[in-house]
C-alpha cells in the first residue's frame, strides 16, 4: 500500500473518494507520523481525535452530497489562528494555556468543508521572525540537513510550523500567514510550495494580529494544485472583517494551467542584489527559461522603490505591531504577574516576562517611530514610500503579467548561526514588496543547492490575479521536477 | 447687554471658553460591535469579544452610528467629509481592553459648523455665533469601581466601545452665560435630531471645559481643560470660578499651566489632574483594522431627509404665526413640548391662543403636578378640544380654567365637561341686562361715581356681572350692554 504521509491533498482526495483508503486511515497515518516527529517541535499542540472525528465524518459522507471538498483531508493550523476550545498562543508566552471561545474564519471555513485538524503549529512569536527562533516554545527543527551534517536547520519563519510539518510528511497541507514573507520563505526553506493571496481574498478575523495592514493567511502545501484547492476554501468574503473583499472566490483549481503562452514574464532588474549566491542567481536564471519554456516571454522592469522596501516594512509593520498588541496586558487573559502593587507594574512585570526579545525590540521600534516628534519622518514617510512601491508594481504591471523572482537569498540556515537582527530581516529582502503592495505572491521548490537544500522562486502577481501565479508556479513545478525530500532522521 | 468681565485688582479680564462636547449616539449597538448600549444593565453582560479586545477580533463600523453623526453635523450646518478616517489613540488603563481608543484625529467625519444661541431667551438681540470645529467619532471606554473591593478595583465594560460623537467648538464663548447656552442649545439640537438623549445624569453627555482670560481684546492666555462636567449648571460654574482662579494666579504674579482639571461639585472647586508634563504621547496613527469612511450621495440624501425641522426654523415658523418671541422660544427649547405643541396646532387650535395657553396654563398645571410634557394628563387633541370652545364662544376663558381643572383631574373631554355642568357661555342679552339692572341698581352710588368720570369702575360693573352670571355670561355682550346702559 502507498505511503499515506507521502501523497498530495489531491492524491488523498481522489484516494478517499474512489475508496481506496478511508479518511480514517489517513487520519491515523497523520496523527502516527506526527506521534513521531516530536523532535521536530513543528507542533505545540496535538489534536489527534480532531483529526478522527472530521475523518469520521468524512468516511459517513462519501458518495453522499455533503462531501465538502476538503472531506478525509486533516491539516496543520499554524498557531496563530484562533481554535476554539483549543490552544492558541502565537508561540508566544504571554497566551500560554489561553483557550479562545470562537474559531478564526479561515479555519472555520476549512471545517466547515470538511477539513480535520492534526494540531496547531509552531512558529516565530507573534510570526515576528524568519526562522522560527523566536518562539517561546522552542525552536523548528527544519526535517532538512545539508549533506553530511547534523547541524539543525531552521525551517525559516515565522511559518517554520507549517513549512516543517508539510515537508516532513507530518501534514499534507497547512495554514500560514504571511506579513512580510511568513509563507513564502519558510516554504522556500523547506522545499514546498505557499501562497499568499492579495490582501483582503482571506479574513483576518480570529487571526492573532500582527501587522494588520500586511497580514494575510495562505496556504502551505507539497504542490501548486494543493495550495490552489485550499486557497479555495480559505478564501471569501467576510463581513466580520472591515478589510476583507467582496468578491466571488475564483476556482482557481480549475483553472490550473502551465500553458503561459501571450504572458510576459517581469524580471526587476533591482533584484540583482550584492552577496546573493550565485546559485540562486543562477536558479532565477533557469527558472526564466523553464517560463519560456511555458510560452512566456521575459521581460525586463524596474521597482526603483525596492531598495527601500525593507526599511518602510521595518516601520510600518512594528508600528502597527506596538499597538496591535498592547492589548496583552494582563487584565482579561493569558499571562499576568501578580504580586506588584500598581496596574503600570502589573503592564510592565506581565508584559516583560510574558514577551520575548524579538517582539519586545519590534514594540519599541515600532513605538518609536509612532511618538511625538519622529511620526513624521518615519511613519508618515514611511506610509508614502509605500505608495510608491504599489506605484511601481502598478507600472510594471503594465508592462508583465506576473514577476519571476528568487524567494529568499538564502538558503536555510542553522540555528543559532544568524544573531544579528538585521541580518534576519534580509531573509525578506524579495518578500517584502508584495507584501507592501497587497499582491498576491507564491514561492515554488526550484531545486537544491550545492549542500542538499531546497531554493525556492518566487512568483509575484497583479491584484487579484492569484490565477496567473498559481499557473506560472505550475509551469515552473511541472519543469523543475522537484521530488527530494527530507531523509527521515527524526524517528 | 454687557459684556461679562471678571473685576481684578490690575483692570477688567476677559474669559475665553471652548468646550468639547461627548454625546453618546443614540443606537442599539456599540460603534464596531454588536453589543448592546442600553443603560443600567448588570456588570459585563453587554460586552462582545471586539469590545473585551480578544486576540484576533476585528471592529467593524456601525452604519447607524456614523449616520447619527452625520445628521448631527448637518444639523449644526457643518460641513460633512465625504471621506473620513479612524486613527487608534494609544494608552494604557484598565478601562481600554485594545490598549488604544479608536477615534478620527486626523480626518474627522465632520468638519466647520455654526450654532445660533440666545443668550437671554427674551432678548432676540441677545443672539450670539458660536463656532465648532469639528465632530469625530469615537469609541468610550469602560468603566472603573473602586468600591467593590478591599485592595482591587473592578472593570464593567458595558459601556466600552459605545460610540461618541465629540463636538469641538471653537473659543467663540465669553461668559458662563453664553457657555450655557450654547450647551444647552446644543442638547435641544442633538434631542431634536434624536442623535443623542442629551442626559447629562446618565453620562450620556459631558463636557471638557476649556478656559483661558486675558485683558478684554488681548493675546489668548494659557488655557486649562477640566474634564467631563456632567451638567449646564456645573459647566457654568466651573467657567467662573476657572476665570476668577486664573485672574488670581496672575495678578499675584503666578503662571497658568496648561493642565487637566477636574471639577469637584460639593466643594465647587477645581483641582489639577496632571499637568502637560505628565501627558500621554498617544501615538496617533490610521487604524489598519479599517478602511477610509467613505459617503455617497445617497446616504447623505437618506440622513438630510430624515433631519427634523430644528429649533430656530421652528421659532421663526412660530413667530410667522403670530406667536411672540418669548413664547416661541420657550416652546421650542425642548424638543418634547415643541412636538407636543405641533400635535396640538395639528389638532386645530389657534397658534397665538394655544402659545399662551400652553405658557401659561399647562406648564403651569404641570409644573404643580410635577409632570413631565410627555406625560401630561391632557392631550393635545383635547386641549385643542378646549382652546376650540374658548374660541368659538362656547365658553369663556375663565370657564375654561375650571373645565381644563376638571380635564386633568378626570381625563374627560372639554365638550362633554361644559355640557354635563352646563357651563356653557350665554349671549342672551334678556338675560345678561336683567343682571346688570339689578348690579346698576344696587350699586347707584357707583353708577354715579362712575358718570362723574371715574372710569376704572367700569371693570367693577363687569365682574360683579359676570359674577352673577356664574362666569357664563359672554363677556363681549356684557362688555356691550353696559357700555349702552351707563352712557
Amino acid at each position: 500500500m502507498v505511503e499515506l504521509t507521502s501523497l498530495t491533498i489531491a492524491g488523498l482526495r481522489e484516494g478517499f473518494r474512489s475508496g481506496e483508503f478511508s479518511a480514517r486511515e489517513i487520519a491515523e497515518a497523520f496523527n502516527t507520523a506526527v506521534a513521531a516527529a516530536r523532535a521536530l517541535n513543528a507542533y505545540t499542540v496535538e489534536t489527534p481525535e480532531d483529526a478522527l472525528a472530521a475523518a469520521d465524518a468524512a468516511d459517513k459522507a462519501r458518495g453522499s452530497a455533503e462531501l465538502g471538498p476538503l472531506a478525509g483531508i486533516p491539516l496543520g493550523i499554524k498557531d496563530l489562528f484562533a481554535t476554539q476550545g483549543v490552544d492558541t498562543t502565537s508561540g508566544s508566552r504571554i497566551l500560554k494555556g489561553f483557550k479562545p471561545p470562537y474559531e478564526s474564519t479561515v479555519s472555520a471555513n476549512l471545517r466547515k468543508a470538511g477539513a480535520g485538524m492534526l494540531g496547531k503549529l509552531n512558529m516565530d512569536e507573534f510570526a515576528m521572525g524568519s526562522s522560527n527562533e523566536t518562539s517561546a516554545y522552542g525552536a523548528v527543527i527544519s526535517p532538512w540537513r545539508r549533506k553530511g551534517s547534523n547541524v539543525g536547520l531552521t525551517p525559516g519563519g515565522s511559518s517554520g510550523g507549517s513549512a516543517a510539518a508539510v515537508a516532513a510528511g507530518i501534514a499534507p497541507g497547512a495554514t500560514g500567514t504571511d506579513t512580510g514573507g511568513s509563507i513564502r520563505q519558510p516554504a522556500a526553506f523547506a522545499g514546498i510550495s505557499g501562497i499568499k493571496p492579495t490582501y483582503g481574498r482571506c479574513s483576518r478575523w480570529g487571526i492573532v494580529a500582527f501587522a494588520s495592514s500586511l497580514d494575510q493567511a495562505g496556504p502551505m502545501a507539497k504542490s501548486v494544485r494543493d495550495c490552489a484547492i485550499l486557497l479555495e476554501v480559505m478564501a471569501g468574503f467576510d463581513p466580520k472583517d472591515s478589510t476583507s473583499l467582496n468578491l466571488p472566490v475564483p476556482q482557481w483549481e480549475a483553472g490550473l494551467s502551465s500553458d503561459l503562452k501571450g504572458k510576459r514574464v517581469g524580471i526587476p532588474k533591482e533584484y540583482r542584489i550584492d552577496g546573493v549566491p550565485a546559485e540562486i542567481n543562477s536558479l532565477w536564471d533557469q527558472g526564466i527559461e523553464w517560463l519560456k519554456d511555458a510560452g512566456a516571454t521575459p521581460v525586463e522592469i524596474s521597482l526603483p522603490h525596492t531598495k527601500y522596501a525593507l526599511p518602510t516594512y521595518y516601520i510600518i509593520a512594528p508600528a502597527e505591531a506596538s499597538s496591535n498588541l498592547a492589548r496583552y496586558d494582563g487584565v482579561r487573559y493569558g499571562l499576568r504577574v501578580e504580586g506588584v502593587h500598581t496596574l503600570d507594574d502589573m503592564y510592565s512585570a506581565t508584559r516583560a516576562a510574558g514577551f520575548g526579545a524579538e517582539v519586545k525590540r519590534r514594540i519599541m521600534i515600532g513605538t518609536y517611530v509612532l511618538s511625538a516628534g519622529f511620526y513624521d519622518a518615519y511613519f508618515t514617510k514611511a506610509q508614502k514610500v509605500r505608495a510608491l512601491i504599489k506605484q511601481d508594481f502598478r507600472k510594471a504591471f503594465e508592462q508583465c503579467d506576473v514577476i519571476l523572482t528568487p524567494t529568499a537569498p538564502s538558503a536555510a540556515f542553522g540555528i543559532g548561526e544568524t544573531t544579528d537582527p538585521l541580518a534576519m530581516y534580509l531573509n525578506d529582502v524579495f518578500a517584502v514588496p508584495a507584501s507592501l503592495a497587497g499582491l498576491p505572491a507564491m514561492s515554488v521548490p526550484g531545486g537544491l543547492d550545492g549542500q542538499g537544500l531546497p531554493l525556492g522562486l518566487h512568483l509575484i502577481g497583479n491584484e487579484l490575479d492569484e490565477q496567473t501565479v498559481l499557473n506560472a508556479g505550475l509551469a515552473i513545478e511541472e519543469r523543475a521536477g522537484f521530488s527530494a525530500r527530507p531523509e527521515k532522521w527524526w524517528s | 447687554m454687557n459684556d461679562y468681565r471678571i473685576q481684578g485688582e490690575t483692570g477688567e479680564w476677559e474669559v475665553v471658553v471652548g468646550l468639547e462636547v461627548h454625546a453618546q449616539v443614540t443606537s442599539n449597538a456599540k460603534l464596531f460591535s454588536g453589543a448592546s448600549t442600553e443603560f443600567g444593565a448588570e456588570p459585563n453582560t453587554q460586552v462582545s469579544l471586539v469590545d473585551a479586545a480578544m486576540p484576533g477580533m476585528l471592529p467593524v463600523p456601525n452604519r447607524e452610528c456614523i449616520r447619527q453623526a452625520v445628521r448631527t453635523g448637518m444639523a449644526l450646518e457643518a460641513k460633512i467629509n465625504k471621506w473620513s478616517r479612524f486613527d487608534r489613540k494609544n494608552y494604557f488603563y484598565a478601562d481600554l481592553p485594545q490598549g488604544y481608543q479608536i477615534s478620527q484625529l486626523y480626518h474627522p467625519l465632520v468638519g466647520e459648523g455654526e450654532l445660533e444661541v440666545l443668550v437671554d431667551e427674551k432678548d432676540e438681540s441677545s443672539a450670539k455665533r458660536i463656532g465648532i470645529e469639528r465632530i469625530h467619532v469615537e469609541q468610550d471606554a469602560g468603566k472603573l469601581m473602586h468600591d467593590q473591593h478591599a485592595t482591587m478595583s473592578y472593570v464593567d465594560l458595558n459601556r466600552c466601545g459605545v460610540a461618541l460623537m465629540e463636538i469641538v467648538s471653537r473659543p467663540d464663548m465669553r461668559s458662563p452665560a453664553e457657555t450655557g447656552a450654547y450647551l444647552r442649545k446644543l442638547r435641544s439640537i442633538l434631542r431634536y435630531v434624536g442623535s443623542c438623549d442629551g442626559n447629562m445624569e446618565e453620562g450620556s453627555m459631558r463636557a471638557d471645559v476649556n478656559v483661558s482670560v486675558r485683558k478684554p481684546g488681548g493675546e489668548l492666555g494659557t488655557r486649562t481643560e477640566t474634564k467631563n462636567v456632567n451638567s449646564v449648571r456645573f459647566v457654568m460654574a466651573v467657567v467662573e470660578h476657572e476665570a476668577k482662579r486664573q485672574v488670581e494666579l496672575l495678578e499675584s504674579g503666578g503662571e497658568i499651566a496648561q493642565e487637566t482639571r477636574l471639577y469637584d461639585p460639593d466643594k465647587n472647586v477645581t483641582r489639577s489632574l496632571r499637568s502637560k508634563e505628565d501627558a500621554h504621547d498617544y501615538r496617533y496613527f490610521p487604524d489598519p483594522d479599517l478602511l477610509p469612511l467613505e459617503l455617497d450621495d445617497a446616504f447623505l440624501e437618506e440622513c438630510r431627509a430624515t433631519l427634523p425641522e430644528l429649533p430656530d426654523a421652528k421659532r421663526k415658523r412660530y413667530q410667522e404665526q403670530g406667536i411672540t418671541p418669548y413664547n416661541a422660544s420657550v416652546l421650542t427649547a425642548e424638543v418634547e413640548t415643541a412636538r407636543w405643541f405641533d400635535a396640538l396646532l395639528d389638532a386645530g387650535a389657534e397658534p397665538k391662543q394655544a402659545a399662551n395657553w400652553v405658557v401659561a396654563e399647562l406648564f403651569g398645571a404641570l409644573n404643580r403636578r410635577g409632570e413631565s410634557i410627555e406625560a401630561s394628563p391632557v392631550t393635545p387633541g383635547q386641549a385643542a378640544e378646549l382652546l376650540g370652545l374658548v374660541a368659538d364662544g362656547t365658553i369663556s376663558g375663565t370657564i375654561a380654567k375650571q373645565v381644563f381643572e376638571i380635564m386633568l383631574e378626570t381625563g374627560q373631554g372639554a365638550g362633554a365637561i361644559v355640557e354635563e355642568r352646563g357651563l356653557r357661555q350665554t349671549s342672551d342679552t334678556g338675560a345678561i341686562d336683567a343682571e346688570i339692572d339689578r348690579i346698576l341698581a344696587a350699586n347707584a352710588d357707583k353708577v354715579e361715581q362712575y358718570k362723574a368720570g371715574k372710569q376704572q369702575l367700569f371693570g367693577f360693573f363687569v365682574g360683579q356681572t359676570m359674577k352673577a352670571m356664574a362666569g357664563k355670561a359672554n363677556p363681549q355682550v356684557v362688555n356691550e350692554r353696559l357700555r349702552a346702559k351707563l352712557s
